[in-house]
């Protein structure tokens, strides 16, 4: 399944979406189906904390798996999905909606264009070896 | 107090000692409390310190005891029930006799602060076994204070590290790991401050030494070698890479996990080891104990050994002794000197075998892997040829285009009678199986595993919905294991 | 063939031999390692026995220890000699306990695994803390693994607070585990055996992630726990307890006095002393640190035909999954001494244990008594105490120790590897299994020296 229009993508498998001010971040289906769809806990981002793209934002848990989830862009976590701590599946159920995972306040608005387009992500998973 | 007939649970399940619980029954026979005794207990214990009510243990008798844990025995493979090739974790059989020896109340009882006038043998069973282990490795110093395997990695990095920092290369802070290493590898770097660079193997499942190459250098302080791998194979250019590692002035450290394929014929010095540990329960056949306690000596050459943690044992003038006075020694890893009564296990063990007995052991786990490998070759995908040192792994892809995954394999496996091999394991292998045949099993428990395992192949092309409907024959079937890690309930709830 | 345990008779070694496609196992390592590193010829190690003559060798060295060793003994000092019920062992030294491996495998392993969620539940409940794990090897690698989870717990802070009534190995062992990182380790001082309250409280500042007690301390004695934690609290930072089991028989848990992080030496609890080297690490903490926590945890679920049984879980926690960011590199933990533990504790309930636990104190009270009878002040310490107490004696202590060998006592732990001012303390410990005889002998023999 293609990935949904409306957002972008980093290597690591994070998607996020202008929204407001903010940008959402969130795991890609792809992501998810590499965990199994089998998600157990989410390690909330710490709000207030202030990141640069590619640091460490949170951590996503399967059964037998744990990856981290990278900043797709700098700034500050505005927000993370207090939804998750009670139902992590949500983002395997709902990876670009209801199972984003953080709200990041940009500081360098210049870097949405660093991040790959859907098609240009969906060859870049279709190129890479399954796991 | 519910009625023991009334218990929900289903048939095969048993229900926990907390069920059994029935106020008032007692399982010991204590003699009563001396009448001054909760009189003193007043007098000595201000009441804001006192328990207020008992710990909710529970009430059960002895018979009670005796058979519920004697039950829950009944629902655990072992290596005395059942062929048990876990890979990488040498399921081998553990000789008896030490067990008898390590039971004997002159070891059993000796108190760790008591003079050493009444530590004389136990103080010899660790000065003789750290001498047979320097002598197996070519390793001048040893210490056995750590309690496991996992713990001597870390060990015996913080004695590379000391050494590192006397010299002033305090700079020295990270550890070249291949993908094929054990998790404990990485995660004892961690502990000790250091940080872990991976290395991709190459294309023959081997330490690709242009990639060592390249993360070599100035902040290097170890690069943590299987050999054999985790693959099962020898790290045929262990010189070269020894030679690379020493060039760059960092150390080899060989992980010792796999020591019992070559004990006996090769002495880690020899291809380049400047320190390692050892894990006791896999090279020198002490029970794993439903997961421990093991031991995990370590060994390191002479120039190393002035780090090693204190104490140590010391032969002086006739007598052993604790020498306290270790000046550059790393310090203490855990409390008192280590997992003594595995020490004694593995000093019954090398005493009962000597030299010979131990190139038995490698060889014979040698020929037992390779003539296993030989069996199943044909019929799943290996990946890395058909010679192996004391494992293989195999790759069940072909299998599991056909539907039955590696753990259905394994779960299969428990339907005949054969605990299952490691699965998914070394990374680098999808689909992996990895086999561990040991050197204590028979050639009918190997062509009997063969067999078990050529069948669930063609069940796999005929009849999948039986292999992953396994197992069928154990007291629960496949546990969902994704509820637990969501909502874990890791304690049974309070009545 | 010397080896007993190898089964391949000479006839089946051709076989095999001939299926792999080799003339002998030598060609099979040949074929593989590189040539100039095997080992010529035989490794220099004492020459195989049978197992007559293994088992005489080895009870001679074992007689050797026992004929020299006094009878009566009052060593403690973190290992303890408590009653133990004959059938601990009886159960637990069914093979299937002594030679299964970790759990890996559930449908396989249902036995230990329901063990060690016992062993779970019932450490939790003694310590009045959320959750326990499947044991680390020690109460010091135990308390190692806790002051690591402090520092992630509380990332922003650097200073860690160690008592110096906190038993030696472990004091030692926190020193040596956080030496490679930028954690200040600070000692506070001791006064009349318990924690210097005052220094404490200026120590424990914003930037302490966490305060170590140990609750009875080295020493014996009881440190004043709710004011400590209470401290530690308002400074923001973790509490991490060490307590003796056997003492929580009748002292409030730590779960009680606030503790964050709670851990014990589990020896006492059905082990043999083995030269402290038959050891169990107790670890529990709050259910907040649930996923930070180091070790094996095992987890209640169902199976597919809905019936309960029991799973290893929040395995990402661990080496094998994690790797270089795992909670701990534990992987091989003390499982066979925890199933002890658990036997033990099913047999002894809370009578039992609470049993043990008053025999202790009754029994040190009545040796407290006696001395300072004898010699009033003989009692280093005055601070309430549970099975050890702290004798001051007139000579050097170590000589007490020797003189009173001599008379077939162990009479405790001389202190003064502790520092020069300990060098006429005695670290004496009556457990239960001391006889009324045996403490009124002890003060007889001690009278002379006080």
């Amino acid at each position: 399944m293609p990935s949904p229009s409306d957002v972008r993508f980093v290597k690591s498998h994070e998607w996020a979406r202008r929204e407001g001010g903010l940008v959402v971040v969130g795991i890609s289906a792809y992501a998810v189906e590499q965990l199994n769809k089998e998600i157990v806990y989410v390690e909330p981002p710490q709000k207030g904390r202030t990141l640069k793209a590619g640091d460490v934002l949170g951590v996503v848990e399967a059964v037998k798996a744990a990856s981290d989830i990278y900043a797709p862009v700098s700034g500050r976590v505005a927000e993370s999905n207090e939804a998750l701590a009670q139902n992590p599946s949500l983002v395997a159920e709902d990876p670009y909606g209801a199972g984003w995972i953080a709200k990041i306040e940009p500081s360098d608005p210049s870097e949405w264009e660093n991040l790959l387009s859907p098609e240009d992500y969906d060859s870049f998973t279709a190129s890479e070896e399954p796991h | 107090m519910t009625n023991p007939a009334t218990r929900d649970i289903a048939p095969k399940s048993l229900p926990t000692i907390f069920e059994c619980s029935v106020p008032g029954r007692k399982g010991h026979s204590l003699p009563p409390l001396p009448a001054d005794a909760d009189a003193l207990v007043t007098e000595a214990i201000p009441k804001r310190f006192l328990r207020r009510e008992p710990a909710a243990l529970p009430e059960v008798g002895e018979l009670d005891v005796v058979r519920h844990y004697t039950r829950l025995s009944s629902r655990t493979m072992c290596v005395d029930t059942n062929f048990y090739p876990l890979g990488s974790c040498t399921m081998k059989y553990n000789p008896k006799v030490n067990e008898t020896v390590a039971g004997l109340e002159g070891f059993a009882g000796a108190h760790p602060e008591e003079s050493e006038e009444s530590l004389q043998g136990i103080l010899k069973i660790y000065h003789d076994v750290s001498q047979a282990l320097s002598r197996l490795t070519g390793l001048a110093g040893c210490s056995l204070q750590p309690a496991a395997g996992a713990h001597g990695e870390f060990t015996a990095l913080l004695v590379a590290k000391a050494w590192f920092d006397d010299r002033g290369e305090t700079g020295r802070c990270e550890v070249i790991i291949p993908d094929t290493a054990h998790g404990t590898n990485p995660a004892s770097a961690l502990r000790c401050g250091l940080r872990a660079v991976e290395i991709k193997s190459d294309a023959r499942g081997r330490i690709d030494l242009g990639q060592l190459k390249s993360k070599l250098g100035p902040s290097t302080a170890c690069v943590m070698i299987t050999n054999p791998n985790t693959l099962g194979l020898f790290e045929d250019q262990m010189h070269e890479a020894a030679a690379l590692i020493h060039e760059a002035g960092a150390l080899v450290y060989l992980d010792g996990a796999n020591f019992n394929a070559i004990v006996g014929r090769v002495r880690p010095a020899d291809f380049g080891a400047d320190l390692m540990h050892i894990n006791v329960h896999k090279t020198f056949s002490i029970p794993h104990g439903g997961g421990g306690p093991g031991a995990g000596p370590i060994c390191v050459r002479d120039f190393l050994a002035p780090y090693l943690p204190s104490p140590w044992v010391v032969f002086k003038d006739g007598r052993y002794m604790l020498e306290r006075d270790c000046p550059k020694s790393i310090g203490k890893v855990r409390s008192f000197f280590g997992n003594v009564n595995n020490i004694v296990r593995t000093a019954a063990y090398l005493r009962q075998l000597g030299a010979g007995g131990l190139r038995e052991v490698s060889g014979h786990a040698v020929l037992n892997a390779n003539y296993l490998l030989s069996l199943l070759a044909g019929t799943y995908d290996v990946p890395y040829g058909i010679r192996c040192m004391h494992e293989f792994v195999i790759n069940a892809t072909r299998q599991k285009n056909l539907g039955v995954k590696a753990m259905d394999i394994a779960k299969k496996l428990l339907d005949y009678g054969f605990h299952p091999p490691t699965t998914y394991f070394p990374l680098i292998v999808p689909e992996a199986l990895m086999i561990e045949p040991t050197e204590t099993e028979s050639k009918e428990t190997l062509e009997a595993f063969a067999a078990a395992m050529l069948e669930i192949a063609r069940l796999a092309e005929t009849d999948a919905a039986r292999v992953t409907a396994a197992p069928e024959t154990t007291p629960v079937t496949r546990m969902d294991e994704l509820a637990a890690a969501r909502q874990p309930v890791l304690a049974w709830p309070k009545a | 063939m010397i080896n007993p345990y190898i089964e391949t008779t000479a006839e089946q070694e051709r076989e095999m031999l001939a299926a792999v496609g080799v003339d002998s196992i030598d060609t099979l390592f040949s074929a593989q390692v590189p040539p100039g590193i095997a080992f010529e010829g035989e490794m220099d190690l004492p020459p195989p026995l049978s197992e007559p003559e293994l088992l005489r060798e080895f009870r001679t060295l074992s007689c050797r220890d026992l004929a020299a060793r006094p009878a009566v003994s009052f060593l403690g000092g973190g290992i303890y000699d408590h009653f133990c019920p004959a059938a601990v062992a009886a159960v637990a030294n069914r093979a299937e306990f002594v030679t299964a491996y970790t759990p890996y495998q559930p449908e396989a392993s249902q036995g230990t695994l329901q063990a060690f969620f016992e062993y779970q539940t019932m450490v939790s409940r003694l310590y009045g803390m959320d959750v326990s794990n499947a044991s680390l090897y020690d109460v010091a690698s135990a308390l190692g693994e806790a002051l690591f989870l402090a520092l992630s717990a509380r990332p922003d802070r650097r200073r860690i607070v160690v008592p110096q009534t906190l038993h030696p190995d472990c004091v030692g062992l926190a020193c040596t585990y956080l030496r490679h990182f930028d954690v200040e380790l600070v000692i506070a001082s001791a006064q009349n055996g318990v924690i210097n309250l005052s220094h404490l409280r200026d120590l424990v500042t914003s930037e302490t992630a966490a305060v170590v007690v140990q609750h009875p301390n080295y020493f014996g004695c009881l440190e004043e726990v709710e004011e400590i934690a209470a401290m530690t609290r308002a400074a923001g930072a973790l509490l991490i307890a060490s307590c003796d089991p056997v003492a929580l028989g009748v002292l409030a848990p730590p779960g009680e006095f606030g503790a964050d992080i709670a851990v014990g030496e589990g020896q006492a609890l059905g082990l043999r002393p083995y030269l402290g080297g038959e050891t169990l690490g107790l670890f529990t903490c709050r259910a907040d640190f649930m996923r930070r926590m180091p070790g094996r945890l095992v987890g209640l679920t169902r199976d597919r035909a809905e019936r309960r049984g029991f799973v290893l879980t929040l395995q990402t926690r661990e080496q094998h999954i994690r790797r270089d960011k795992a909670t701990s590199n534990i992987c091989t933990n003390h499982a066979h001494n925890a199933l002890r533990a658990t036997i033990y504790l099913a047999l002894m309930g809370p009578s039992g244990l609470r049993w043990a636990a008053t025999m202790c104190v009754r029994n040190l009270q009545r040796l407290r008594a006696g001395l300072e009878a004898v010699r009033p002040g003989s009692i280093a310490f005055t601070a309430p105490c549970f099975k050890e107490t702290v004798v001051r004696t007139a000579g050097p202590a170590r000589a007490v120790v020797s003189a009173l060998r001599e008379k077939g006592i162990l009479a405790g732990i001389p202190l003064d590897r502790l520092g020069a001012e300990h060098t006429h303390h005695l670290l004496v410990c009556t457990t239960e299994q001391r006889t009324d005889d045996e403490i009124d002998a002890l003060v007889e023999a001690l009278t002379p020296h006080l």
